[in-house]
């Protein structure tokens, strides 16, 4: 929490439940193209396998629902002849009479008809929801758990906020999908097929003329729908560079307003913005013409239907029922179309989420554990680098033939300037990273014949990037004893550590004590109590060996000395890492681990560093000893 | 809401040519039916073959007419919502940009930001919505009611059944949705917490072998918004259903109480199907309206917020101000100066008094919260001091104007910001003509040079958005180069050393000495290394000065300092 994600504020691309049917909202979707549609698709259709019997109910009850939807105004139309057959009859020959009976009957049918479809149609849905957050559920569950097993490398080479949106976003997309996606397709598609089977029984040659529109409509779509999508992606486009310069212009608003630069700002502003009201006012429109012209299209052919109908029913080829129920198919035809069309179109999108949430399932994972075997609670602390080889990249060796003896209780001390690399040896002690060649030992065991879990339960670690997480403070005290510990440390050992760690005091200050929650916004703790906090936690992990990273900037110095205090008491009998930033502290330290530029340069005591006159003489004398010498 | 309306003036041409259309579309879209029913009335019934010809021209017309009056009001939509759009956004970051530092602390940048970007689009997309269906709606329901009556009063009664029907399940789902769905959100909002939690603190959590209780954290955040979905899926699945039923069987209802009305020749056949699409028509739009108030909401939400913004007033401003020349720069004074963030209770600052000369380094020294940056950032007014006067040259900051008062001063904030674009544009913020030789004068002081080097397109090199691109020694070193470049009379620096190690820092301040002969520098720092050398100490603690001289005078005369001295060097070094 100490971190916050620097997210650029994009577009957001989340449809809620309810905006998924809305005209032209498909085409807000920025065109996004699977490398491997077909693959994908298949893919995600295998998850749904497990799921395959509940999904041909569904099926088959949306195939129902429609298709009794489809039925009804047929039937309707046997309604409208009976009324229709009374009021003609009555035209030509002056009486005739209504047969009610048979109306109420053909009317109560038809109720039937509806209300089946209406029970069908929620049934679908009902049943679809089960099975889409389900899938959905499991599919998140599996990328978490491929995160467990990711190596660190992956971490620190791929931006947070794109694991993010594989969770969220990605996953919101196929979700929504499935939800809606699926059911509807196959609505939409027993629709077209039923209503033309139920057009054709009615008039081929209606059915002729109604279906001559089609290609036209489609044709007229799909250009609009080309159009739409360039002026939507330059949108977007517009929209990003937009964002970003408000979001740099506000954070940086102090830097701006020094230099005198608002008006540079507000001209930059002003063109951009421009940009982006040209772009969205076109996008809309474009994509609002899809409705009227498909509506032109469909009164276009209505009026033809009325002429060609009216004319066939004046010859006595149909009756007023089946002109009624024609007109009604061909009004309820062209939405299953649109439809179709705008699935489609989201599928695309959705298999691209399909594709980046299966790309990270793919990722290459850690390399697998060594067996658990039974291994102590604790160790002596003993370590031995030897004639150790690593690198990052292949081609550009960082640390080659390094050895190191450490003995239990000693304190190993890195120092260098700023970005020498100085978390490398973390990386290599608790295998976020793997060495290339030779050997590190733990108590004289190769340190990947241990399973992780078990040697990284060892360690305890203390790092200037403060981590802690949204919870209460005595969550996030005991986070640090592991599962493996025999026994669960109470609250007097909590306090104890607190005490140790300075945090009681502070702690007790807060109204809710230590079970005042941690969040963003509600909690304002400063810097060096954030890391008082992790000492503690430190302290009550107990572990055999420590890591620590000395504060540096962020801390006002009397909390440093504060956190200087309690991380001696901490080390006291352990052995101990630190990353140092103030010399005067480690001279004390059994080795001094010399680093620049990724390498270890130097490395001894003290002493025997100061006496080398190399590169660590040059630092410490750099530093203010000499000055403050000098000034006292 | 209201306040925002106004900035619509400029397009109510604009929008009463819209209403204009949305008449005439709705007026067409009501006109259509009733052209069936005539043609089965009067054409079909009556075989009328050229009845059915004429009336099929005309609805043809009235066709065109609606698709020409949609496409209009589809383009006037959008260009008068996305312009009100515009200018929002607009009169938003001009709003912003006038603000003082305590304006924006009061709403925060980050929701200054989301104010200006997704708030705004959230109004626009409402706005859009707005005109394109909700207007409509209301005409067409009116106009659908008029014309249902005209087809068959008594059968016209069968509405006041239905629609209240409608009203009330739509009223009930609504109201059991909405704080389903707002659950939904806070439950994601949940679950992407537990992952970024996890993200950042990756290395902690496989150090403290935490993974197994991670994986159950996610799992229930993940349950819990599987659970919500899924009533929030399973009550919409109900929606759609049921309302077509009730559309459905009004239809059968009407069929049953029609045919009476035609047995008994009340009225005549064809009025039947055209009564069934009014129906249709009013209960469709009544679907969309309700649909806006459920849309709407959030786009008034939004519009609070803007407004918010745009009332804010801000307090820093020219008003005052006169342009007086005053010369060049030879005294920089804090005269009791107090100074009190609005609405506290206790003042940040009090009675400091003290000057800084050119040629002379001022340094500010206290823990964290003693007032060290607050009182830096009076000299460039971010804040105004609440009494007393900070004056340079003998004159009052704030009877300076603005862009002349910051022209003397180069700032380096704690946060060392860089804008994306090049090194060299970064440099440029401080002048706008430097030339490459004044800008590798400045990266040479600010000790850039080397890694500037090393980069293969040098100052041309791109930087990233917030500088994320170079390490945060170097972004100190380069926000010190722009400050450079500037070439000021008056230097602060706000704790802008913190992320140099003790080698760079000490070789940047030698470098630093030489350039500054001219001008004030200010220093706020945390490391007494830092100040050692500096003309005048200046010890802060709780808001007062406690110490102000030399190192040597502070040693002897201080406590707080000596404090801080010792805090920082164990005693054998000092002795």
């Amino acid at each position: 929490m100490s971190h916050k994600d620097s997210s650029q504020t994009t577009p957001p691309k989340r449809r809620g439940p309810m905006g998924g049917g809305h005209p032209g909202m498909g085409a807000m979707l920025p065109s996004e193209k699977a490398g491997d549609f077909k693959g994908t698709l298949r893919r995600l259709l295998s998850t749904l396998r497990p799921h395959r019997a509940v999904i041909i109910i569904i099926f088959v009850l949306a195939i129902f629902s429609t298709a009794f939807t489809i039925l009804a105004p047929k039937v309707l139309a046997r309604a409208f002849d009976i009324i229709g057959d009374a009021v003609i009859m009555r035209f030509a020959t002056g009486s005739g009479d209504l047969d009610y009976t048979s109306l109420l009957r053909i009317l109560l049918i038809v109720a039937g008809i509806y209300l089946f479809s209406a029970f069908f149609n929620w049934l679908t849905h009902y049943t679809m929801a089960g099975v889409s957050q389900k899938v959905s559920f499991s599919m998140r569950q599996d990328i978490d758990k491929k995160l467990a097993k990711l190596p660190l490398s992956f971490y620190d080479k791929t931006p947070r906020g794109e694991i993010l949106s594989r969770v969220s976003n990605d996953m919101d997309n196929i979700a929504m999908t499935l939800q809606q996606g699926l059911t509807q397709l196959i609505s939409s598609i027993t629709m077209i097929i039923g209503i033309l089977i139920m057009m054709l029984t009615i008039s081929p040659l209606l059915t002729l003329i109604s279906v001559v529109t089609l290609p036209l409509a489609a044709l007229l779509t799909a250009r609009i729908a080309k159009h739409s999508q360039k002026q939507f992606s330059r949108l977007w486009e517009t929209t990003g560079t937009l964002n970003g310069h408000i979001e740099e212009m506000f954070t940086g608003h102090q830097v701006v307003t020094i230099f005198n630069r608002q008006n540079k700002a507000a001209a930059f502003f002003e063109v951009e913005n421009e940009k982006l009201y040209r772009s969205s006012y076109k996008a809309h429109f474009i994509s609002g013409i899809v409705m009227p012209a498909m509506n032109v299209l469909n009164n276009l052919g209505y009026v033809i239907l009325c002429v060609v109908g009216g004319i066939r029913m004046v010859n006595g080829q149909m009756s007023i029922g089946d002109i009624t129920a024609f007109i009604t198919y061909s009004k309820q035809f062209t939405m299953p179309i649109t439809q179709t069309s705008s699935i489609l179109n989201t599928m695309q999108s959705t298999i691209a989420s399909a594709e980046r949430v299966y790309n990270l399932l793919d990722e290459q994972e850690e390399t697998s554990d060594a067996p658990a075997s039974d291994f102590p609670e604790k160790t002596r602390g003993e370590i031995e680098f030897i004639d150790v080889d690593f690198s990052y990249l292949p081609d550009e060796p960082l640390i080659s033939n390094m050895n190191l003896h450490v003995s239990p209780g000693q304190t190993v001390a890195i120092v260098g300037p700023t970005g020498a690399g100085k978390t490398t040896l973390v990386n290599l002690l608790l295998r976020f990273y793997d060495i290339q060649s030779g050997a590190i030992l733990l108590d004289g065991i190769d340190i990947r014949r241990y399973p992780r879990d078990v040697l990284r339960s060892y360690f305890g670690m203390v790092l200037q990037d403060t981590w802690l997480f949204s919870g209460s403070i005595r969550d996030n005290l005991m986070y640090g004893v592991g599962d493996h510990v025999s026994e669960i440390p109470d609250e007097t050992a909590m306090i104890s550590a607190a005490k140790a760690a300075y945090v009681n005091h502070f702690v007790k200050t807060l109204p809710d004590g230590y079970d005042t929650i941690l969040s963003d916004q509600a909690t304002s703790l400063s810097q060096g109590q954030k890391q008082l906090l992790t000492i503690a936690r430190s302290f009550l992990a107990n572990p055999s060996i420590l890591i620590l990273d000395e504060a540096t900037s962020s801390v006002d110095t009397r909390t440093e000395l504060l956190i200087q205090k309690a991380m001696s008491k901490l080390s006291f009998g352990r052995t101990s890492f630190v990353i140092a930033h103030r010399l005067s502290t480690i001279k004390d330290a059994d080795t001094i681990l010399v680093m620049n530029e990724g390498k270890i340069v130097e490395q001894g005591n003290h002493e025997t560093l100061l006496a080398a006159k190399g590169f660590y003489h040059d630092l410490y004398h750099s530093q203010f000893r000499s000055e403050l010498d000098e000034a006292i | 809401m209201q306040k925002l309306l106004k900035y619509y003036k400029p397009y109510i041409p604009l929008l009463l040519l819209m209403l204009f259309f949305l008449i005439v579309q709705s007026l067409s879209d009501l006109f259509l039916p009733d052209l069936n029913a005539d043609i089965i009335n009067n054409g079909v019934l009556k075989s009328d073959i050229p009845y059915i010809w004429r009336t099929g021209l005309i609805m043809l017309v009235v066709t065109i007419l609606l698709a020409i009056s949609s496409i209009t009001i589809g383009y006037l939509s959008a260009r008068s919502s996305m312009a009100f759009g515009r200018d929002l956004r607009t009169a938003l970051f001009d709003k912003v940009q006038s603000m003082s530092q305590g304006e924006m602390d009061n709403i925060g940048t980050p929701s200054l930001i989301t104010r200006t970007t997704n708030d705004v689009q959230q109004v626009q997309q409402g706005s859009l919505m707005f005109f394109r269906m909700m207007i409509s709606a209301p005409i067409m329901m009116v106009g659908g009611i008029i014309m249902a009556i005209r087809q068959d009063a008594p059968l016209s009664l069968s509405i006041v059944f239905i629609l209240p029907i409608m009203l009330l399940l739509i009223f009930f789902l609504a109201k059991s949705a909405l704080p389903l769905f707002k659950q939904v959100q806070t439950r994601t909002d949940r679950l992407n917490l537990v992952v970024r939690e996890k993200l950042s603190g990756i290395r902690v959590i496989r150090a403290f072998v935490k993974t197994a209780y991670e994986e159950a954290r996610f799992q229930s955040a993940n349950a819990d918004l599987t659970k919500i979905s899924l009533s929030v899926h399973r009550l919409m699945a109900l929606l759609m259903p049921t309302l077509m039923l009730i559309m459905n069987i009004s239809s059968i209802f009407i069929y049953w109480f029609g045919a009476k009305r035609i047995d008994s020749g009340e009225m005549p056949l064809g009025n039947m199907a055209a009564f069934l699409s009014y129906i249709m028509l009013i209960l469709f739009s009544l679907m969309m309206a309700s649909m806006m108030f459920v849309m709407l909401p959030r786009a008034f939400a939004s519009a609070e917020r803007i407004r918010q913004v745009l009332d804010v007033e801000p307090s820093i401003t020219d008003v005052d101000t006169t342009d007086t020349a005053i010369g060049d720069f030879n005294r920089l004074e804090f005269k009791n100066v107090s100074f009190k963030y609005p609405g506290a209770e206790e003042p940040v600052l009090e009675n400091i008094s003290f000057s800084a000369l050119p040629g002379k380094v001022t340094a500010i020294l206290g823990s964290t919260g003693c007032g060290k940056s607050t009182l830096i950032q009076l000299i460039p007014r971010f804040y105004d001091v609440s009494s007393g006067s900070v004056e340079i040259n003998g004159v009052d900051i704030r009877k300076l104007r603005l862009t002349r008062l910051r022209e003397y001063i180069g700032y380096v904030p704690q946060r060392a910001f860089l804008f994306r674009g090049s090194i060299a544009e970064n440099l440029r913020y401080g002048k706008e003509d430097a030339t490459e030789t004044e800008m590798w004068e400045a990266l040479r002081t600010s000790q850039s040079e080397d890694f500037i080097h090393a980069m293969p397109e040098g100052i041309h090199a791109p930087i990233t958005q917030g500088g994320s691109n170079v390490s945060g020694g170097q972004r100190q070193r380069l926000a010190i180069a722009r400050a450079l470049v500037k070439n000021p009379s008056i230097y602060i620096f706000d704790d802008s050393f913190s992320a140099l190690d003790y080698k760079t820092d000490s070789r940047l301040r030698h470098a630093l000495s030489e350039k500054t002969i001219t001008s004030a520098v200010l220093i706020v720092a945390q490391r007494v290394s830092t100040v050692l050398n500096a003309d005048q100490i200046i010890v802060l603690e709780k808001g007062q000065i406690v110490g102000k001289g030399t190192h040597t005078d502070l040693m002897e005369s201080c406590e707080v300092y000596r404090e801080i001295v010792y805090s920082q060097v164990t005693k054998e070094e000092v002795g």
